[in-house]
């Protein structure tokens, strides 16, 4: 009987429940797996491997020239794996979990600091002491992670403003609103002259994020926005609701449809002269692709409304570069950040992508165009920079609680007690949790 | 029996025996003469690889997603995995201001599919059975919207509705300020326009179905009923219909699965968007991309699971007493 048990075929229940472990195990193993970029597994000193999100033609072919020129300096090659610039950041966790890539493109701000703090990312302090002279000490502060050290190389940023076309306001005799007053009344006279005086769209459920931090660090000042983003005021607090207020006071003089619009097509209005402003990152210029319309383009910073905090914050998000947890080629990818720390690699970059601006203050700016110079010298000229609310927060809480309770309130204003009090209460698990 | 086991295979006494166990060991003894040592092997190889590959991804899955429903997760490192009890149900039934409306709009889903597409359908079917002109070419025409991604048909409805340069606007001229009609936003509107769409499909699915089935019913009945004097509305009533009935089951399973597992359509559309929220997009939105909320969207699907089983468990009870008393 013995003998005979051990030469079934069937399997044991010890067996199967071995069977059945390692199959947990594959199962666990799969998104593991698929982690797995097509990273160089060499540990060959004259390659460094980099992740990149750069999907679109434009920004592709700027990097590719950075890397270019760094390996004619160096002699070190950049194997650069590139993926779809949303799915990048989607499956980030998974990456940097797996086998990621030496160096890989991120964000300024906690997005950074997230990662930072979970041990996914290197310090790369020895960097900054080379490259840390060449850029101002706001970019450091957003280089530096929850810790105090450097883990951040930022490369270019953009400025949220205000953005109009010169000859709608020359012809109608417009001028540039530097308070809350001028620029309702500025609203309604456009709405008078059947302009659309704000452009939007918020199909993409961002687009009203920029509006809010707009209107939050105006009224309540840059060390508000960084305790609301970080968790720590309430959403039911007093401040917050004038936030919403003063955005209600705004929006009858927003773009009607607003929720099925994507924000390409809000810019289009901007360029056929439908709407007279529209608030959004310098990434609008994109949209204009005939040369005369983009000469046309300019904006201006969001006005005051608080005279404690004047115009003094400016919503700049930064790209830029960062080190995953264990690099295989320590020495190139020192080098290499030190390289794209210097004005140099920036300058590369901006030839080929004129909608953004120089992270460093040593970069030259004589090939400017009118828009970038003017972008320079208000970020330059900022006394605090943010980066945006989802580059500020949790993700978690501004994809899953804020995104579509912005949207909410866009649609209903009046409920924006009961709103408020529900973002409180999700805000509080979500940041209760790890 | 079974301490008979246990004192004949002592090395198992640490496990305590299953059930089958003594049936296997009996069965082969019949069988030992008849599968050479290579018939045994391949035979487990055709049993034992469905068989792992059925528990690793069907079982293992959603054990496991049930038992991270009760967790708090990031997605890193298996570390950070905390045990937090109900809390998650709690928050989702209390705090989360899109879960009922999900929950809604799911049935919402389930009863619009069943009570337009699928009679539409079933009519078109009916016709087309007829043998009337040009019936393949109907036939390819409204089976169409099947054949293409849910997401390509989202994605084409979406420019339908586009409220600047959409069609719809365009010709009812509601793209001018203050006549916005804003089919994809207005959460009064878009769970119906993109029903719409949900629907335009959903015909030519039930239409196949239904097609498949009146070509399986016996032509005599048709010639019995009508030397019967009936005409062709009781006919189909009286005749047809009732021996579509297994097409029917089918049509039903078929239906619900489509209303519970919407997604690609709605998440093309406007990302599931206030007004169209369901339930598999808030799954996502909280497991796939930064956010990582894995407890609280294992939470969903959970929430998700225990919804599908308290449709397919009665339909199965009921098709396994058919069987029986059959």
């Amino acid at each position: 009987m013995r003998d005979l048990s051990s030469s079934l075929p069937s399997p044991s229940r010890r067996g199967l429940l071995k069977g059945v472990g390692g199959a947990a195990l594959l199962g666990a193993g799969i998104p593991l797996l698929s982690a797995c970029g097509s990273s160089g597994s060499s540990s060959d000193p004259k390659t460094v491997s980099l992740g990149s999100n750069a999907s679109d033609a434009v920004p592709k072919k700027a990097f590719a020239e950075i890397y270019a020129a760094f390996k004619k300096q160096s002699g070190i090659a950049v194997d650069v794996n590139t993926k779809d610039h949303n799915t990048f950041q989607e499956q980030i966790n998974s990456y940097l979990q797996g086998t990621p890539d030496d160096v890989f493109n991120w964000f300024a701000g906690y997005r950074m600091q997230f990662f930072a703090a979970k041990n996914l990312a290197s310090p790369i302090d020895d960097v900054w002491d080379k490259i840390g002279g060449n850029f101002p000490d706001a970019m450091k502060k957003l280089s530096k992670g929850a810790d105090g050290k450097y883990y951040f190389v930022p490369l270019y940023t953009y400025p949220w403003a205000i953005f109009y076309r010169k000859s709608v306001f020359a012809q109608h005799g417009y001028e540039v609103p530097t308070t809350w007053d001028a620029f309702v009344a500025l609203c309604k006279q456009m709405k008078k002259d059947g302009l659309v005086p704000i452009a939007f769209g918020d199909k993409d459920a961002w687009p009203a994020m920029g509006t809010f931090d707009q209107i939050n660090f105006r009224l309540n000042g840059y060390d508000f926005h960084v305790e609301l983003m970080a968790g720590k005021a309430a959403w039911t607090d007093a401040k917050v609701k004038a936030v919403f207020d003063h955005w209600a006071e705004l929006l009858p003089y927003h773009q009607d449809g607003f929720m099925g619009r994507t924000w390409q097509d809000a810019a289009q209005t901007l360029v056929s002269k439908k709407a007279g402003m529209y608030v959004l990152g310098s990434f609008v210029g994109q949209q204009f692709t005939n040369k005369a319309d983009l000469d046309d383009l300019d904006f201006f910073a969001f006005p005051e409304i608080n005279s404690a905090y004047g115009q003094d914050t400016v919503e700049a998000p930064t790209d830029g570069f960062m080190v995953s947890k264990a690099p295989k080629n320590k020495a190139g990818v020192a080098k290499l950040l030190e390289y794209l720390g210097t004005p140099a690699a920036e300058q590369i970059y901006l030839k080929a992508d004129s909608s953004v601006v120089a992270a460093s203050s040593k970069a030259d700016t004589s090939s400017y165009t009118p828009l970038q110079k003017k972008a320079y010298e208000m970020i330059s000229g900022a006394k605090s920079l943010t980066q945006f609310m989802d580059r500020d927060s949790r993700p978690d809480f501004t994809s899953t609680v804020m995104q579509p309770a912005l949207q909410k309130f866009l649609q209903n204003p009046k409920g924006v007690d009961s709103l408020l009090s529900s973002i409180e209460r999700q805000k509080k698990t979500i940041f209760a949790s790890s | 029996m079974t301490t008979d086991t246990n004192m004949k295979s002592p090395e198992a006494a640490a496990v305590p025996p299953s059930g089958p166990a003594p049936v296997n060991k009996r069965v082969p003894r019949g069988h030992k003469r008849l599968l050479t040592r290579r018939d045994r092997i391949t035979l487990g190889f055709m049993a034992g690889v469905p068989t792992i590959l059925h528990v690793a991804l069907v079982w293992v899955t959603a054990l496991a997603s049930i038992a991270l429903a009760f967790t708090s997760w990031d997605g890193i490192g298996f570390g950070s995995i905390k045990w937090v009890g109900l809390d998650n149900f709690r928050q989702l039934f209390t705090d989360n201001p899109q879960f009922w409306p999900a929950v809604e709009h799911n049935v919402i889903w389930f009863v619009v599919l069943i009570l337009i597409p699928t009679p539409f359908g079933l009519f078109l079917a009916v016709q087309l059975d007829k043998n009337i002109r040009f019936s393949r070419v109907y036939q390819t025409a409204f089976f169409l919207p099947v054949v293409v991604s849910l997401a390509v048909t989202g994605f084409v409805w979406q420019l339908v509705y586009n409220p600047d340069t959409g069609l719809i606007n365009s010709l009812i001229g509601a793209n001018k300020p203050g006549h916005y009609i804003d089919w994809i936003g207005d959460p009064h509107l878009n769970l119906w326009a993109v029903l719409i769409a949900a629907s335009w499909r959903h015909t030519g699915y039930m239409m196949i179905l239904y097609l498949a089935g009146l070509k399986g019913v016996d032509p005599s009945l048709r010639e019995a009923s009508s030397l019967d004097g009936a005409n062709e509305w009781q006919t189909f009533k009286n005749v047809i219909f009732p021996t579509l009935r297994p097409t029917n089951t089918v049509v039903l399973v078929v239906t619900i699965i489509e209303a519970l597992r919407a997604f690609d359509l709605v998440f093309v559309f406007n990302k599931g968007a206030q007004g169209t929220e369901l339930l598999s997009i808030l799954i996502t939105n909280n497991i796939i991309g930064e956010s990582s909320r894995i407890g609280y969207g294992s939470a969903i699907a959970v929430v998700l699971l225990v919804i599908s089983l308290a449709v397919i468990i009665p339909y199965l009870i009921s098709t396994f007493r058919k069987e029986r008393s059959a």
